[in-house]
């Protein structure tokens, strides 16, 4: 059966622009649950709820939550691994650290 | 009659916990997808904190004493709604004869959904695994086959798709109680978010 109780993680666009300086929207996540490397954008995210779930696609593992009151945010990133972001290569960098 | 006065003057109404609206609809909340449970596999487990376990097969659950009670529920996203009716079995019923020292419970949901409350809270009359809503079955997008019903508190507590629940020494918090959302939830004292 298909589930349709979902959006997909374009929505977490402007959520997420509240709180990070960087644009997520083309960033990509490691499934902290199965493993696959995804863009952001492909994750399917219940907003019928008290928060923002972000689920991957692959295996429904919950990778992202974001709770919102009125003066204070909540991230929850502990199953994603990572997120990569790209980054302008006109820009200095650091370098490897 | 006098024009301008029209309908129940609102002091017939009980007052609302701070903060909330009346809705006649019942909406569906949901942090994922909704699990199928089959009522032939649906258990209910208390785990104590020792490690034993006391199991509720569906019709084990069907066997004990029912009870149908009319409540109001409030949900944390300011909806409430009033004489709602169930039919569950107590948590009195299920705890009897539970032996434990512990004063909190995690409660867990097929799907991975969890919240924590104070065991006190499951007694006294105050809580069910409520299976029926309305007089029919209720539906797996309002938590079916079976869900924690704790009307005093906000209804994120009311575990949708109960498995089962774990006592516990110490209060370990759950889904949304990890992500900002109040540890005890009481919608008449507003405890909406961490520190409320």
């Amino acid at each position: 059966m298909t589930d349709m109780s979902y959006l997909d993680g374009n929505m977490l666009d402007g959520p997420l622009r509240e709180l990070f300086a960087v644009d997520l929207s083309t960033a990509s996540g490691r499934c902290e649950n199965c493993g696959m490397l995804g863009p952001m954008a492909g994750l399917r995210v219940y907003s019928h709820a008290p928060g923002l779930v972000g689920r991957c696609p692959n295996c429904s593992g919950v990778m992202l939550r974001l709770v919102r009151s009125p003066d204070r945010a909540w991230l929850d990133l502990r199953g994603s691994t990572y997120l990569q972001v790209p980054m302008p290569l006109d820009q200095p960098h650091p370098g490897p650290l | 009659m006098s024009p301008g006065f029209q309908g129940r003057p609102r002091s017939a109404e009980p007052a609302l916990p701070p903060g909330q609206y009346l809705t006649q609809d019942f909406p569906v909340l949901s942090a994922g997808p909704t699990p199928k449970v089959p009522l032939d596999t649906w258990e209910f487990v208390i785990t104590t904190e020792t490690g034993a376990e006391y199991r509720w097969s569906w019709d084990e659950l069907m066997a004990l004493p029912q009870e149908t009670p009319t409540v109001d529920i409030h949900c944390v996203t300011r909806w409430s709604k009033r004489d709602t009716t169930w039919q569950g079995v107590s948590l009195d019923t299920l705890l009897d004869g539970v032996d434990t020292g512990a004063h909190y419970v995690q409660a867990h949901s097929y799907g991975g959904y969890t919240t924590n409350l104070p065991l006190d809270d499951l007694r006294g009359g105050r809580a069910w695994v409520a299976h029926t809503f309305e007089g029919a079955p209720l539906p797996a997008e309002h938590g079916g086959p079976a869900r924690l019903l704790v009307p005093h508190l906000y209804f994120w507590k009311s575990a949708k798709w109960v498995r089962g629940i774990r006592l516990t020494p110490t209060d370990e918090p759950g889904f949304w109680e990890t992500a900002g959302y109040h540890d005890y939830g009481d919608p008449w004292r507003e405890q909406r978010y961490q520190g409320d």
